[in-house]
């Protein structure tokens, strides 16, 4: 149990961020958590040792809250593909440079919100794939084979949802005309 | 190199997984194009940002909840 204990505090910030990401609701969120963790260790024994136990963890986890959302929104499918047939951000408009450090232009609560506002808006299907590559830090094989996609598909997607982000965060970003630091 | 080709390469370019030759042709890209220059830079920022700030915090009292949870699952036996 200790040792359990031990592997539940390391984890437990990624989980709840990855759950929080997907739901989009701090409610939702902790029932992922506490479910993903409880069924991890009730199914250690068939954990087996060529995935790593943080990816065969996030692969449930994501599981998981996608569940959740389905039982959030009864009787519309909830699918990690949705809302992804858009373009936008594919193409950069927005070609103004930003501020260095653009962030310290933001108190840390304003510049979280931001950042909160900035990715909730993505499509799910982008905003996943973002999280787990580049907040998370899961190879492209991992986060493919966590999401069910093909490697191409994960690719794609990361693009574009950096695209889309960076163009989102433009807006807050930019310098300022007449601004030189 | 076309900015359209550039683009589709960025990532590659980012998570430092081209060849040594396709990144000197990028950079040279990056050298005569600002455009793209702005796109790479505020790109990698955008990562950067997202990976080294915490914006969901974990809420007070969660961890006690879930090792509660854990210790109650373990005497109904698992």
């Amino acid at each position: 149990m200790s040792a359990y204990d031990t592997l539940v505090r390391k984890y437990e910030r990624q989980i709840f961020r990855i759950a929080q990401h997907i739901t989009q609701n701090r409610e939702d969120a902790e029932d992922v958590m506490q479910d993903a963790f409880l069924k991890a260790y009730e199914k250690l024994e068939q954990f087996q040792g060529n995935s790593k136990f943080y990816t065969w963890l996030v692969r449930i986890a994501v599981n998981e809250s996608l569940m959740r959302l389905r039982k959030r929104r009864t009787g519309k499918m909830v699918s990690i593909d949705e809302d992804i047939e858009t373009d936008e951000g594919s193409v950069p408009r927005d070609l103004a440079d930003w501020a260095p450090d653009p962030e310290q232009n933001y108190n840390q609560s304003e510049l979280a919100e931001i950042l909160r506002k900035t990715i909730q808006g993505l499509p799910q299907g982008f905003r996943i794939v973002f999280v787990l590559r580049d907040v998370e830090g899961l190879s492209t094989e991992e986060t493919a084979e966590t999401l069910g996609l093909s490697i191409p598909a994960v690719k794609s997607r990361l693009l574009r949802a950096r695209l889309q982000l960076r163009e989102r965060l433009s807006r807050y970003f930019h310098r300022k005309k007449g601004v030189e630091r | 190199m076309k900015c359209k080709e550039f683009l589709a390469l960025l990532d590659d370019l980012i998570d430092d997984s081209v060849s040594p030759e396709m990144r000197t042709e990028l950079q040279t890209h990056l050298g005569k194009c600002g455009h793209c220059e702005v796109v790479f830079n505020t790109t990698r920022k955008t990562i950067e940002i997202y990976r080294s700030h915490e914006i969901y915090d974990l809420p007070a009292g969660l961890r006690d909840r879930l090792h509660a949870a854990i210790m109650a699952r373990c005497k109904k036996g698992c």
